[in-house]
């Protein structure tokens, strides 16, 4: 993060960049914290996990559209229940898709990883197929709610009223996710079943019902961060889901494979990374992710946080 | 004789070798049998994808790794032709030299990345070629001086190839002997021959050791053998196999772009058409290519037709419009992968194998 502060010039610059960054890494990591977990418990890659993405931002662009005299009040309240109502649907449905998901597609192959990385694909392929049979496949715009929009001015740096939010929610979210994964029962059952899974069932746990519910869980994470992703972006295509995938991947090969804190790690690395690279190179910002996990697995093929026992 | 050109790999089944016979067989008289240009174009995409989809099962199917950047290796075939020819004039000589610079870059992309990644995990190697690949569909859209950007290059075959070149006066069988049909033999011949070269691969001692490591990494290593140098090996030969085909392709098309040579679209079809086809087997591919792609240039009037019928129906008609024929698919697919892990091939071979044993005492 330091480093980069001599090359941006000037400090009000690097600071923006910073939190920019920052705010984009803690969305991503909403999004990754779910699919990194799924597969540090149940050994499950979810290609389709872009789907839960696409179908969180497209149930925002309904919901607010719905909501539209709420969101364009200049009421902060009314315009703050509005995106809450957003967060809550895109969550939900995207856990509903999840369930079915998890029922239909991913249990019967479970422990066979090529044909789960081929089943999950090809449910990305209905899911984005379904997509826009539903809501077309063009691109939606989801404007800000008016309170939204604007810069906070803290001496000459520039902060964005929506990455302010963006990052609180991304806090929220990561505090209860440690909270629950270190200091409940639950949480202490998901981190066993990532160490060894066996000996948890050996306990008399049912590790199906964790599974269950961690992937329901991980998929309302990623509507919630589709969600926040659509409103950055200030519209919402069917690809989007594919799109977010790849940073997604980038992220938790970082991070370790299913690594909680390395997912953070990887997801604030990507963040700054391509903001950073944004702005002093903006061609190469295309490839600085790329280039970050090159040189991450170089030095730690296993990523920052392996988990072990695998 | 034929024995020996498939490498003792035979379909062992009637109902397979009569369907390999007559796609062989429509597809060497194809010009002559199925006038046209439209039907043209289509054998020869037919031609091309059973290159691509029987080098992509080298690595789904025989080894048992993912790989999503297959069609980055097409886009390097496809264009290493185009850049040559654009830049060198059109002549074989540059051809060759395009092609040539082609398959060292893909070889020397596949190396690092296998060896990059295929030591640590087989998904990680799903992940790394996901991210890779679609780093260079940017680059390639990026760099418009060199590639011409989303548009593409359009380019000149050397006078033989060209449409415009007549090598008889008289048309023979109702067919004008021309470039365009030497351009189709060439690649004809061209697929012919590498995937009989493919068959003698996957039919080598090396092709064995692939099998096994795929069938148990664990077990393969304690006899000696080192997966990651296997792994590596077959994810190089697919990428030249696969730089090859996407050569043909500019070859056939005259034109490289972005979409139409390395597109998340190809790769998709290759992943659907392997898995329908029969894993595993390179004849899948062939049987796989050729109902894929009649199907997918008839399936959309297909839909049409269905979509006709039941037009009013709300829900209904929007899942049977033409636009999402990919959704059905999708479906087939998973189907595929459930109920007939074997594909058609692998079907057929059990059919017959189960009829064998019936037969006997």
């Amino acid at each position: 993060m330091l480093l980069a502060l001599p090359l941006t010039g000037s400090p009000s610059t690097w600071l923006n960049l910073t939190l920019a960054g920052i705010a984009m890494g803690l969305i991503i990591f909403v999004i990754a914290s779910g699919l990194t977990l799924v597969f540090g418990l149940m050994d499950v890659l979810n290609f389709g996990h872009g789907v839960f993405i696409a179908l969180g931002a497209f149930m925002a662009t309904t919901v607010l559209a719905a909501l539209a005299p709420w969101a364009t009040s200049p009421d902060v309240l009314a315009n703050l229940a509005a995106l809450a109502a957003a967060c809550a649907a895109g969550m939900a449905i995207a856990a509903a898709v999840g369930l079915v998901f998890e029922r239909v597609l991913v249990r019967p192959v479970y422990g066979q990883h090529l044909k789960q990385i081929l089943i999950t694909m090809g449910g990305m392929i209905i899911g984005e197929e379904l997509i826009k049979a539903t809501w077309g496949a063009q691109l939606i715009p989801l404007p800000l709610p008016d309170a939204l929009r604007g810069i906070f001015l803290l001496g000459d740096v520039a902060v964005e009223k929506f990455r302010v939010l963006a990052m609180l929610i991304g806090i929220v979210v990561l505090i209860a996710l440690l909270l629950v994964l270190n200091r409940t029962k639950l949480g202490l059952l998901i981190r066993a079943g990532v160490q060894d899974r066996e000996m948890v069932e050996a306990l008399g746990y049912r590790i199906r019902r964790l599974f269950v519910g961690v992937f329901v869980a991980g998929s309302a994470l990623a509507g919630l961060g589709g969600v926040l992703w659509g409103l950055v972006q200030q519209g919402v295509t069917p690809q989007i889901g594919g799109q977010v995938n790849l940073l997604l991947f980038i992220v938790i090969i970082i991070g370790g494979l299913g690594s909680t804190v390395g997912c953070l790690v990887g997801a604030l690395l990507v963040g700054l990374v391509a903001n950073y690279a944004g702005f002093l190179a903006p061609k190469a910002a295309l490839f600085s992710n790329i280039g970050l996990m090159v040189a991450i697995l170089l030095w730690r093929p296993q990523g920052l946080y392996p988990v072990g026992a695998k | 004789m034929i024995r020996a050109l498939l490498s003792h790999d035979l379909p062992r089944s009637k109902p397979l070798a009569l369907l390999l016979a007559a796609c062989f067989l429509g597809l060497l008289l194809a010009p002559f049998v199925f006038p046209g240009t439209q039907a043209l174009n289509v054998a020869a995409k037919v031609l091309v994808f059973i290159l691509l989809v029987a080098s992509y099962d080298l690595l789904l199917g025989y080894t048992g790794i993912v790989s999503f950047a297959h069609t980055m290796f097409v886009g390097i075939g496809a264009y290493g032709i185009a850049i040559a020819s654009t830049r060198l004039g059109p002549d074989w000589a540059s051809l060759a030299i395009g092609f040539a610079a082609a398959l060292a870059l893909s070889a020397a992309l596949a190396l690092a990345m296998g060896l990059a990644s295929l030591r640590v995990k087989a998904i990680f190697f799903a992940m790394i070629t996901l991210a890779v690949a679609s780093a260079f569909m940017t680059l390639c859209s990026q760099l418009s001086e060199l590639t011409g950007g989303e548009d593409g290059l359009n380019f000149q075959l050397p006078e033989a190839l060209r449409p415009s070149t007549e090598f008889l006066e008289e048309p023979l069988l109702g067919v004008a002997i021309d470039g365009r049909l030497l351009s189709y033999y060439l690649l004809f011949a061209a697929v012919t021959a590498l995937i009989l070269l493919l068959l003698r691969i996957v039919n080598s001692p090396f092709g064995r050791v692939l099998q096994a490591i795929r069938e148990n990494e664990f077990r393969a290593e304690a006899i000696g053998y080192r997966p990651v140098v296997y792994r590596t090996g077959a994810n190089v030969i697919a990428a030249l196999l696969a730089c090859c085909g996407g050569a043909l392709l500019a070859l056939w098309l005259r034109y490289t772009g972005p979409e139409t040579a390395m597109s998340m679209e190809i790769m998709l079809d290759l992943l659907l058409i392997v898995v329908i086809g029969g894993m595993g087997t390179v004849y899948g591919a062939v049987v796989g290519s050729v109902l894929f792609i009649v199907a997918q240039n008839y399936l959309q009037a297909l839909l049409k037709a269905a979509g006709g019928l039941v037009e009013g129906v709300p829900v209904l008609s929007t899942l049977v419009s033409p636009d999402r024929w990919l959704l059905w698919l999708g479906l087939l697919f998973v189907l595929a992968v459930y109920h007939f892990p074997g594909g058609i091939v692998g079907r057929l071979r059990l059919a017959a194998w189960a009829r064998g044993r019936k037969g006997r005492p």
